[in-house]
């Protein structure tokens, strides 16, 4: 209405004054943090190798989405590093697994001045921006597990060899099939790097000649969502009645699709393989749905990322190729093409020693 | 319909300014407005407490991070809120949204310039909301029904247009305009695009004929039937506005993310519904102001920011503070008139004691 | 529609009870065209790929609807009385992960005391709902709409990013969300009965006919003497029972689950709801409606996969499909309306 208009814009400008007010006094600090972290940038040049790893140093570990286990063993390796060089970190992830979310908390961390972001990507290159952004303001920024954009980050800490992953997989549900028939792909999102990067390695190490007899006919998408999981793993068995063999390298999809074999009339007929849990897994080895699965251990890569991120922090390396650093626990490692560290190597779980782990 | 009308807030109705001697709450609530004053004091507690819980809150920084958040759903709610003054709903925004950037992503992967796709999504977002002006106006189906239909409806045509996949490399010039800031200063493009908008659609609203058509139709619809008014094509107006300004927060989200997809924008018709509802627009239509929504704007991304910064408060309280609201934009004023009735029906019962009960 | 669609027999005029035949035979043909149509998908569908109308394809299709259906019982209850309950996925997700959390730290609990507790749960988010709508008197669009953030914040913040592990709880629990019974899974079972006694409360007890008074003549039903807001509210209670039933069953049924159980779940229970026959502006409508709606839903998303038709299309068609049923019912109601108009003219003329 009309007449409540005038008094209304009032109140509008009332509002805009009180913001225009805090925000001139707010005003100040920003340049000031501007003109501090714009000598941090400088003196990331150099590095000082012998230099002390900094105390006190905080940061802030983002994952790909909150509530995802997998995602809690492996931030709480970033924890355990931080503590152990007397700094602390913030898990601070989104509920659901997309970039948008992980931009809102990007920019929120930024506001808290940590010393490094960690990151596990959602999209390599939608949250590049925001990453850069920070890294402007001397933020030092960690990818881990999914990789962002190169130009996006310092160091990429790699569970394993990106190739590795993909031939293991592939070979293991060849193995378990007899080099024939038809196999599916259960992943998780859609933009995720370290599926994509995974699943392009696949279907590469498929065109092999010893492969010829296999046939990759759908790549479907769990959303590392349990219970779409389920339902897209009863998809496939339903619109493809000959699949042979599933590979599922996300830890939420092996374990939903290993639940709905072992209750259907497939279980042992359609081999299921991927990336997974012991303690997720066990029951369905034992029964005989699964034979082998493969993973790394979580912690560890989180733990590495935690101490490269104090390495970068404290000036002891810059992210080049060739540069040494000690990883705590975990002993020496050297920076590979691209900023890229790889933590190791591939572990196949089977029968035999599915109950030597504890994770 | 009528009927709310007569018992709507105090402040609707001719000037019952205070006297001057009045309580100062009294005297604010006169000159910024019920509502709106109920929004100011809501936004100076989510300053404090903000500030309380970091000091990092209050800070050109905040401002700008915490507005890009919201840009989308602020520019929808503009034009929501007209519809909903109306006396209807539009849930399927969001999925305009999505389709926009999904015609996006099909089209720069067919190779045109994003100058001719920009048009071209927003035709695409006018149709939609042609769609659901036509199944409203000319069918007479509800329009809660139709949007919800047509929120699914045009979601499920985003994912068929792009399937899973996601557009991600379009020129950084464009996407550095869309979440960058404005000539240097801390306030982002895309909130002057907002300011812009709402000056639009506030003068639309409250200065033009049109503005005061809307206002009738949704306080009663069969009496601005028969007084002349074109209902129908007001209303499709409407829905075709809310299309195109959907389709337009598409084509901002896909290049502020640098990513076009089908699946972008979920939930954001709740929080858009959820600040309109807030800014003092009355459900069954025929109040508000633009201003009113701003402010909701302003209190929603306040108190997001806050969380978001704070170390102690878990963010999953967003969500609980967001519905609280929602819910309590209404109760409020429920509670108050009937708290303002019983009262005024004790004082006239005080007052002549010997007229006995009804 | 101006007539409530089904009332007490006898003393009524007689151009009410033709009234009300009238209505009915809409009412069953209404239903009738879903299982046409139901009958007509599985049909093409089967055709084109016959392995669809095999046993296990076929307790999949029912398996994957039992959960919506009990959840479209209860949604119709709400709808009915002109009001409507966007909080269903939500309160879902509380009660999923409530009753994993509480079997898999107590294994030994009873079933049925699982059960209980989880619709007790339902219960009460329901009977919140129905306080602010009814004594309140906040549109049920807003205050669901409240709710449905409220409580899916509740749920995060109870889980605290965790989630409960189908390892941890009790193989007899899963075995009710996975086994069948003479080859009837237990959870379409379920299912069945729910919607069976909501079905028979809905058109045999007075309480349950009163909501299809309240929400064809709000006012009306009022002045004849209907407690309105008693019978919204256990409208309400029971939609949030459902809901609560179906949070346990999904637990029984996927085992792992987390804060996000149940999320978007209000669209399609809202729109099996519709596609079945119940209008969104209450009075009409029945619960074997609803289901029958769940089914059909539930179908085109087996067929499509089946068929290997892009899942993608699968959003677009329940769209679709709402929309036709809302022009549908429009239409019929209109043409109810001219001929129990041309009725009444003409007894009067």
């Amino acid at each position: 209405m009309m007449s409540e208009f005038p008094r209304a814009l009032r109140a509008l400008l009332a509002a805009l004054a009180l913001i225009a007010a805090f925000a001139l006094a707010a005003c100040g600090e920003t340049k000031d943090d501007e003109e501090a972290s714009g000598g941090g940038a400088a003196s990331e040049e150099k590095t000082d190798a012998t230099a002390e790893i900094k105390k006190g140093l905080k940061t802030v570990s983002i994952p790909k989405q909150l509530g995802n286990p997998y995602e809690e063993f492996e931030h709480s390796g970033v924890d355990e590093a931080l503590s152990e060089l007397g700094g602390s970190n913030k898990i601070s992830g989104p509920t659901e697994a997309s970039a948008s979310s992980q931009i809102s908390i990007i920019n929120a961390a930024v506001q808290q001045k940590p010393d490094a972001i960690i990151i596990a990507g959602n999209d390599p290159d939608a949250v590049a921006p925001a990453l850069k952004q920070a890294a402007k303001r001397g933020v030092k920024i960690v990818a881990m597990d999914s990789g962002v954009a190169t130009d996006a980050r310092s160091v990429f800490v790699n569970q394993i060899e990106t190739a590795l992953v993909g031939k293991s997989q592939v070979e293991s549900i060849a193995k378990q099939i007899g080099n024939q028939g038809e196999i599916a792909i259960l992943s998780a999102t859609a933009n995720a790097t370290n599926q994509n990067s995974w699943i392009k390695v696949m279907k590469e190490t498929l065109k092999d000649p010893k492969y010829k007899d296999i046939k990759l006919v759908k790549t479907a998408y769990g959303d590392d969502d349990d219970q779409k999981s389920f339902q897209e793993t009863q998809g496939l068995i339903s619109a493809y009645p000959n699949l042979k063999g599933i590979i599922s390298p996300t830890t939420v999809g092996v374990s939903a699709a290993a639940r709905y074999l072992s209750k259907s009339p497939q279980k042992g007929k359609v081999k299921l393989t991927g990336l997974g849990f012991p303690s997720q897994m066990s029951k369905f080895v034992k029964d005989g749905t699964v034979d082998e699965f493969q993973l790394w251990v979580p912690k560890d890569v989180g733990y590495l990322a935690g101490q490269v991120a104090a390495n970068l922090a404290s000036g002891k390396i810059t992210g080049k190729e060739g540069e040494k650093f000690k990883a705590g626990r975990l002993g020496d490692y050297t920076i590979g093409v691209d900023g890229e560290v790889i933590l190791g190597p591939l572990t196949t779980f089977d029968k035999a020693n599915i109950d030597d782990f504890d994770f | 319909m009528l009927a709310d009308a007569a018992t709507s807030e105090p402040s609707a109705a001719p000037s019952a300014a205070p006297a001057a001697g009045a309580t100062p709450g009294a005297r604010v609530r006169g000159v910024l407005g019920r509502w709106e004053a109920l929004l100011i004091g809501l936004l100076v507690i989510t300053f404090v407490v903000g500030q309380g819980l970091s000091t990092e809150f209050l800070t050109a920084d905040s401002f700008t991070t915490g507005s890009l958040d919201l840009s989308e759903v602020a520019i929808m709610a503009l034009a929501l809120a007209l519809v909903i003054v109306a006396a209807e709903i539009d849930l399927s925004i969001a999925s305009v949204l999505a389709l926009s950037s999904a015609v996006m992503a099909d089209l720069w992967n067919r190779g045109l310039p994003l100058e001719l796709i920009m048009p071209i999504c927003l035709v695409v977002g006018g149709l939609c909301g042609a769609f659901n002006g036509v199944l409203v106006t000319r069918l007479g189906l509800p329009s809660l029904a139709v949007t919800i239909g047509t929120l699914a409806l045009f979601r499920g045509l985003a994912f068929v247009v792009i399937g899973d996949e996601s557009v991600t490399d379009f020129p950084v010039s464009w996407t550095d305009r869309a979440f960058g800031n404005f000539a240097g200063t801390f306030v982002p493009n895309t909130m002057v695009l907002f300011a812009g908008l709402a000056v639009g659609f506030g003068v639309l609203l409250h200065f033009t004929p049109f503005g005061r058509s809307v206002f009738a139709i949704g306080a009663n619809e069969e009496a601005s039937y028969f007084s002349g008014l074109r209902v129908k094509r007001i209303k499709l107006i409407l829905f075709v506005m809310a299309g195109i300004v959907a389709a337009l927060a598409g084509i901002i989200i896909s290049l502020r993310n640098s990513t076009a997809a089908a699946n972008v924008g979920q939930g954001f018709e709740l929080t858009a519904v959820t600040a309109v509802l807030l800014g003092g627009v009355s459900i069954f239509g025929g109040r508000g102001t633009i201003v009113g929504v701003i402010l909701a704007l302003l209190l929603l991304g306040g108190i997001q920011k806050a969380l978001l910064l704070s170390e102690s408060i878990s963010s999953y309280w967003i969500q609980i503070v967001t519905g609280a609201l929602l819910v309590g934009s209404v109760l409020g004023p429920n509670l108050a008139r009937r708290v303002s009735e019983t009262r005024r029906r004790r004082s006239s019962q005080s007052q002549h004691p010997e007229e006995g009960h009804p | 529609m101006s007539t409530s669609a089904v009332g007490p027999p006898a003393p009524a005029p007689v151009e009410g009870a033709r009234a009300r035949r009238l209505t009915e035979w809409v009412f069953r043909i209404r239903e009738l065209g879903i299982v046409v149509a139901l009958g007509l998908l599985i049909l093409v569908t089967a055709i084109l790929e016959p392995r669809f109308i095999e046993a296990d394809s076929l307790r999949n299709l029912a398996l994957n609807a039992s959960i919506f259906a009990i959840l479209a019982a209860g949604q119709t209850l709400v709808i009915v009385t002109r009001n409507v309950d966007l909080s269903v996925g939500s309160v879902l997700g509380l009660s999923a992960y409530f009753a994993g959390d509480l079997l898999s730290s107590n294994p030994g609990l009873p079933l049925p005391v699982v059960f209980l507790l989880g619709m007790g749960l339902g219960a009460v988010c329901g009977l919140f709902n129905g306080i602010l709508v009814t004594w309140g008197q906040v549109p049920a669009l807003v205050v669901t709409l409240g709710t449905l953030y409220a409580f899916r914040g509740l749920a995060f913040l109870w889980t605290d990013g965790s989630q409960v592990n189908a390892e941890t709880l009790p193989d007899a629990f899963l075995d009710l969300g996975t086994d069948s019974i003479l080859g009837v899974p237990y959870l379409v079972l379920i299912a069945l009965v729910v919607v069976l006694a909501v079905g028979q409360w809905l058109r045999d007890f007075r309480s349950g006919r009163e909501l299809y008074a309240i929400g064809s003549n709000p006012d009306g039903a009022r002045l004849a003497g209907v407690r309105s807001d008693r019978r919204v509210l256990t409208a309400f209670v029971a939609a949030g029972a459902l809901a609560g039933l179906g949070g346990v069953l999904f637990t029984a049924r996927f085992g792992t689950v987390d804060a996000t159980a149940g999320v978007g779940y209000e669209l399609t229970v809202i729109a099996a709801a519709v596609v079945g026959g119940v209008a969104i502006f209450g009075g009409t409508g029945s619960v074997y409606g609803a289901a029958l709606g769940a089914l059909l839903l539930g179908c085109i998303t087996s067929s499509l996969i089946v068929l290997r038709v892009e899942a993608f299309w699968q959003q677009a068609a329940i769209g679709a499909l709402l929309l036709i049923a809302v022009a549908l019912d429009r239409f019929l109601g209109l043409r109810i309306d001219t001929a129990l108009r041309r009725r009444s003219a003409r007894r009067a003329g």
